[in-house]
């Protein structure tokens, strides 16, 4: 049974005309609240999950639950056909459970706010927003346990429930949840702001309505819904070919020693509708890398791709929604069934956007990037300080780290830099303050970009001195499969994470890895994985490979990758390059479009030899059946 | 008392304003910059307005300065070569900065990433380690220091910074460092981070320090040229420079801190609107400065500016006091065009610049402007700058056509759609300072100055409901008018970073005092009496954990008298105002700062001849414009002969040299007792 929305003024908004200029004005003051929001949230947030590295996401929907700014797309409608209850002025609507929303959130850490918007007894508008809490109890510090067998391990589900019930805050409902995570602290301080942004939405949406008329408000989301629906149309008949193209990539394993995890998609045009199917994609994971992943949300990754490849001038909604159709096969890695776990979903949500630059770039290798997004590693410290005169208090770190930019058709990809948007680094010294650690090392990993006409961008190499006993976790991915490069460009090199003991003994561990003991002066090197390559780096100018030695991004060892012959005060030998780039031309075979190593067989073979690690052993699915 | 001269040097024009201090009256004069050297048209400047008050350079006692010299040195990268030297295991810390991408979602596809301010093979790492208490965790390796630095002399830099990680905690091995820079180096300037800005975040530290090293050689070549050239002029008055953050500085200290003068344009105009404030007896202002490619809006309240303790320049975030500035690219030379794939009609961020320029400047302009449309309306008559300067309308309305046939609307929609969207934007910048803050725009004026800016202030003064809109007079020179009318201004900060509750009061004035007698000390060496000089603290407060801090302004008596609960109980209040809620969270107190100021200047306005109200002696002309869908009958006067108390109904048009002011239909101006136009509804 849907939803039953309570309204005490049921006039129908009315269409009116709109002409382009308020249009525009108001999509401006629109994406204005939008930024207000993040801004809002940033400001007032406590975890430095949210406050320093922002991982959170606001949107403003119209009073049909469309999405009018945002960046990842709609849940309302779904949630709304689900919801049994009522919905009116004063209600506002809480919830983490990914099950219970269609995976408009895809793991329970992900909080989610959503604000129905009145104004005059009438529904207007939605305003939400979603952020990562730092924990919510289950089973590890941080609720992300790799090992998880089911979302029961994973802390505390919040089902859609009501926070604030027709203006009444709901007092009980949060002493329960907030009993429940180790940082009560920090979740309601991040509650706190994500309520406050939805409330400043609000107020700037109902100040519009104010300013123009409900009738003009509402009948101008609908036009943007229409303008964005009319741009997409344009632009999908002449960027997506009715024959087929696919592409596929892997997880590297489960976290449980299987793996690698195929996820595939083919995508298509019919008439005017492109089909993105995800037939071929793994079965899902009996470990918590399962991403349930939401067809609206996939749609506006897709539309956010096909416009920033194609055309970056083009504002997207969720007005493109009807010409897209994803086909996600139910049990496979990217549909769980319940109660599959999910709180390891985000190699597969990073893995995502390699997908799409992999599908859409295929047939137009101008606009081609190479791989890189791929995951977005995390690592977990916590413990009781053990220093003098800190009296053994309890501390936990969550730290997302960052890989290399893929090489682009723009240039070379940056070093260290985040993929995801407005993500920060937490500074050192904060950590340093803060934390029983000292970083002895944050730069880049050099040759760890691949070799390209553009270098894809260099991982970070990140070292942790402990100066307190306690556990580590860590879940990062792209340490078996590399990172693709493109048009002729090389791999990125891959992720690593090893343990140096005090007497300097060196212990290579997993990339995901739960409540691994420290002890005071250990020193864990975290290395993420470089960026692809883009073009042949047989191209590239040697003297800019010799600049970038004396910048210590790349090794003189590393050069030989370019055909370039240098020494490590970046001199470069001529002769010896052209020679040595004549004899590589000429001893491999034709440039690949796509080049992601030497496929999953022969890494699994020298797995151990390269990595330290043994190989992860193929999946088999005995208790459920392949996805179809 | 004698005169004083600002000076503010823009991109296309220098203004000068020659302030008699005792009389209160001024002369203004414009002249074309010489961007090959400015003092060249500081110069012709000088001479040309000295001639006209009849005043000779050695009666200048004080010649103020607002200058982009800094920040265009950043912006087109012609900074010093600078040599960085950081901890052994962090040489990429300027490249890979925040790990911040701007944008959105896949933003990165198209992102060009900027290349560091000091090279990263010009960037060395040493051995020796602090903690973040201070304490050293390993020694400095001296030897190591000697050989990094001799590498870097065969770099040929021309700057050395250091910055080594926890420096704000000790700067005891940055120290040491510098020493041996001044033997290893002899010649080249060292900058130590903990001295440039003792807070912690190692990156915004790092990149402040370089910015300062960077700008340093390109400061204090311009300066000491401008000495040289107005020595010889027979100018003896002493220069000084307006810093960012609204105050000024003595010439000799802006070169060793440059870092303080990169926003110098923008706050010439604040500064200036505080003295209109003052003397038109309006204490809350939003300022509107429009120019060719770009808006500048602030915030005044109770005739103080807003600041803020970063520097925003290009795509740098430094650390260094500045006014609380927004900048949207919205000017008179935005574009205008329509996306073909959305059809949505969209102005700038593009700009035409002076060069090509609108189509109705007649210079090669093409592309339709928000000039044009102002000139296709008849907002903009034909003949400006008395008449020498003649306007291309019928070329303005070709290019908006244009516009208005990808829209399928007419000429005049299309000309006003384009000026209702370029309001919009100044609109939303102006929503940024004020509502977003926590202010009520209804409890503030807006000014419009900088070319366009009158023309402007009259409709965005109607979406925001800030009344009344002000011309004020001057409106062209008001950056040179904030330069010779604001004080001095120095400050220091440091990091404290303790708990509220784990803060003694008597630490904490220790430590101010302590800080109070540096920046004192600072304003007493540029040759401030000491009898002039106030200070004042700012404590930035944060519930623990947050990332972040409110500034609170407090005073040594209100520290004695309320303790640190009296600071904490304003922070809750600002916060509310700020976020709608309170925390039951402890308290931190992050960072500390003391102001020393000179003496604020009583520099009155001259009144104007007062008239009977009837301002029909100052018509120009009758005038036709498009306003609200119609044609209206309009009239053009001649600000000049405006008298104190006319009352001019709209629509109409004040000219005058370098500006024009803009009366809407459905309002009204007052022309009030110094000649500012106050425009209210009517």
């Amino acid at each position: 049974m849907p939803a039953t929305i309570v309204q005490t003024n049921t006039t129908p908004f009315k269409k009116v005309a709109i002409d382009p200029v308020t249009l525009d004005i108001m999509e401006n003051a629109l994406r204005n609240a939008r930024v207000e929001m993040d801004a809002t949230l940033v400001r007032t947030a406590m975890s430095p999950g949210i406050r320093e590295q922002g991982d959170a996401f606001p949107l403003i929907a119209d009073h049909t639950g469309k999405m009018i700014v945002g960046q990842f797309g709609s849940f309302i409608g779904g949630f709304l056909d689900n919801y049994e209850g009522t919905l009116e002025d004063g209600d506002m609507i809480f919830l983490s459970d990914p099950y219970s929303v269609g995976g408009a959130v895809s793991h329970s850490n992900d909080w989610l706010v959503l604000l129905p918007v009145f104004k005059d007894g009438r529904l207007i508008a939605y305003t939400s927003m979603f952020g990562h809490q730092s924990d919510i109890g289950g089973k590890v510090v941080g609720s992300m346990p790799i090992n998880a067998r089911s979302i029961f391990e994973e802390g505390v589900r919040i089902p859609p429930v009501k926070i604030w019930k027709k203006g009444e805050y709901n007092d009980d409902l949060m002493k329960l949840v907030m009993h429940q995570t180790r940082k009560p602290d920090w979740c309601a301080a991040d509650l706190n702001a994500l309520i406050a942004s939805c409330r400043v939405a609000a107020r700037r949406v109902v100040e519009m309505a104010e300013r123009f008329g409900d009738d003009v408000y509402v009948s101008a989301t609908q036009e943007l819904l229409a303008r964005n629906h009319r741009a997409m149309k344009t632009l999908l008949s002449q960027a997506v070919s009715e024959e087929p193209v696919s592409f596929e990539d892997y997880i590297c394993d489960d976290g449980m020693g299987f793996g690698p995890y195929r996820i595939k998609c083919t995508m298509r045009r019919e008439g005017e509708v492109v089909i993105l199917d995800f037939d071929g994609t793994d079965p899902q994971s009996i470990a918590s890398i399962n991403f349930y992943l939401n067809e609206n949300m996939f749609k506006m990754f897709f539309g956010i791709y096909m416009i920033m490849v194609f055309d970056p001038q083009i504002l997207f909604n969720d007005g493109f929604y009807d010409l897209i159709d994803v086909r996600i096969p139910e049990g496979s890695l990217l549909k769980p069934k319940f109660p599959a776990a999910l709180s390891g979903r985000t190699h597969a949500l990073g893995r995502i956007f390699d997908i799409l630059g992999g599908l859409l770039g295929q047939k137009t290798p101008e606009f081609l990037n190479a791989a890189g997004f791929s995951s977005s590693p995390h690592l977990f410290y916590s413990g009781n300080d053990q220093r003098p005169g800190k009296g053994n208090a309890w501390f936990q770190l969550f730290q997302i780290g960052f890989g290399g930019i893929p090489g682009r058709p723009l240039g070379d990809g940056p070093d260290g830099h985040s993929l995801w948007p407005g993500f920060t680094n937490v500074p050192n010294e904060f950590l340093e303050r803060y934390f029983p650690m000292i970083i002895e090392r944050y730069e880049t990993e050099p040759d760890s970009g691949g070799a390209g006409l553009h270098r894809g961008g260099n991982g970070i190499h990140m070292t942790y001195r402990f100066l307190s006993a306690g556990t580590i976790s860590i879940h990062d991915d792209r340490w078996f499969v590399p990172p693709w490069g493109v048009n002729g460009g090389e791999p990125g090199k891959r992720a690593r994470k090893i343990l140096e003991k005090a007497d300097g003994t060196q212990i290579i561990i997993g990339n995901k890895v739960e409540d691994i003991d420290v002890q005071v002066d250990d020193q864990l090197h975290f290395i993420t994985w470089g960026g692809g390559g883009w073009g042949d780096a047989l191209e590239r100018d040697p003297a800019l490979v010799a600049k970038e030695i004396t910048q210590g991004l790349v090794t003189p060892e590393g050069a030989r990758d370019y055909g370039v012959v240098v020494d490590a005060s970046g001199v470069v030998d001529a002769a010896a390059t052209d020679k040595l780039r004549a004899d590589m031309r000429a001893s491999r075979g034709e440039l690949l479009l796509f080049n992601s190593g030497p496929g999953i067989e022969v890494l699994r073979a020298n797995c151990l030899a390269e990595t330290g690690l043994p190989a992860p052993v193929q999946p088999v699915w005995q208790h459920l059946e392949a996805a179809e | 008392m004698g005169y004083r001269l600002g000076v503010d040097v823009g991109g296309t024009f220098t203004d000068l304003l020659l302030f008699d201090t005792a009389t209160g009256a001024f002369w203004r004069h414009k002249t074309p910059s010489t961007p090959h050297d400015s003092s060249e048209g500081i110069l012709n400047g000088v001479t040309a307005i000295c001639a006209n008050a009849g005043v000779a350079a050695n009666q200048i006692d004080y010649f103020l300065h607002g200058t982009t010299v800094a920040t265009n040195a950043v912006l087109e990268g012609k900074g010093a070569k600078v040599g960085l030297v950081t901890t052994e295991g962090y040489r990429d810390i300027m490249q890979i900065a925040r790990s911040f991408v701007p944008g959105g979602l896949a933003a990165w596809i198209i992102w060009p990433k900027p290349q560091p301010l000091a090279a990263l093979e010009n960037t060395v790492t040493v051995k020796g380690r602090m903690n973040a208490e201070g304490k050293e965790v390993r020694p400095l390796d001296e030897a190591d220091v000697r050989t990094q630095l001799t590498y870097l002399k065969g770099q040929g830099v021309e700057a050395i910074t250091v910055s080594l990680i926890n420096a704000y905690a000790s700067g005891a091995h940055e120290a040491r460092i510098g020493k041996i820079a001044a033997e290893v180096l002899p010649d080249i300037p060292v900058s130590l981070s903990h001295e440039v800005l003792p807070e912690m975040q190692e990156y915004e530290r790092t990149l402040t320090t370089v910015a300062n090293a960077s700008v340093r050689p390109v400061v204090g070549k311009y300066v000491s040229n401008l000495r040289n050239r107005l020595a010889k002029e027979g100018m003896t008055g002493k220069l000084s420079l307006l810093r960012s953050d609204g105050g000024l500085m003595s010439a000799a200290k802006a070169e060793e801190h440059p870092v303080s003068i990169l926003m110098s344009g923008p706050a010439g105009g604040v500064t200036g609107a505080i003295w209109v404030g003052r003397n038109a007896g309006i204490k809350n202002i939003l300022t509107l400065d429009v120019g060719g490619t770009s808006t500048d809006v602030a915030l005044i309240e109770n005739l103080e500016p807003r600041r803020q303790r970063t520097t925003e320049v290009g795509h740098l975030s430094v650390r260094a006091s500045a006014l609380d500035v927004k900048t949207v690219g919205a000017g008179g030379g935005s574009i205008a065009y329509v996306p073909e794939l959305t059809r949505a009609l969209r102005v700038g961020p593009q700009s035409a610049g002076a060069v090509p320029g609108p189509v109705a400047y007649g210079k090669g302009g093409v592309a339709p402007t928000v000039t044009d449309a102002n000139v296709v309306l008849g907002y903009l008559p034909e003949n400006l700058l008395g008449g020498t300067f003649k306007l291309d309308r019928a070329g303005a309305k070709a290019a908006v056509q244009t516009i208005a046939d990808a829209l399928g609307i007419d000429l005049m929609a299309a000309a006003r759609g384009i000026i209702d969207i370029v309001n919009e934007n100044m609109f939303g910048a102006l929503r940024m300072i004020s509502v977003q803050q926590g202010y009520a725009p209804r409890d503030f004026a807006l000014m419009g100055f900088g070319g366009a800016g009158p023309l402007h202030v009259n409709a965005v003064a109607k979406l925001m409901g800030s009344w009344p809109a002000i011309s004020p007079v001057s409106p062209g020179v008001l950056c040179a008018l904030g330069d010779a009318t604001t004080r001095m201004r120095t400050e220091t900060a440091r990091s404290w970073s303790r708990l509220a509750q784990d803060t003694k009061p008597e630490d904490l004035v220790a430590v101010l005092a302590e800080m109070a007698e540096q920046v004192t000390g600072e304003l007493l060496s540029d040759g401030v009496p000491a009898d002039e000089i106030t200070t004042a603290f700012e404590v930035d407060v944060r519930y623990a954990g947050q990332a972040f801090e409110v500034p609170l302004t407090i005073s040594a008596d209100l520290l004695a008298a309320e303790g640190i609960a009296g600071i904490l109980g304003r922070f809750d209040e600002e916060h509310k105002r700020l976020f709608t809620f309170n925390m039951d969270t402890p308290h931190e107190i992050v960072n500390l700062r003391a102001v020393a100021l000179g003496r604020a200047l009583d520099l009155p306005s001259p009144p104007i001849e007062k008239g009977n109200g009837d301002p029909s002696a100052a018509k120009l002309r009758d005038h036709t414009l498009w306003m609200d869908g119609r044609e209206h009958a309009a009239v053009i006067y001649d600000r000049a002969l405006l008298k104190a108390g006319d009352i001019i109904p709209g629509p109409a048009i004040v000219c005058e040299m370098d500006s024009t002011t803009l009366i809407e239909s459905d309002c009204v101006g007052t022309v009030d007792h110094v000649g500012n136009i106050l425009i209210n509804l009517a």
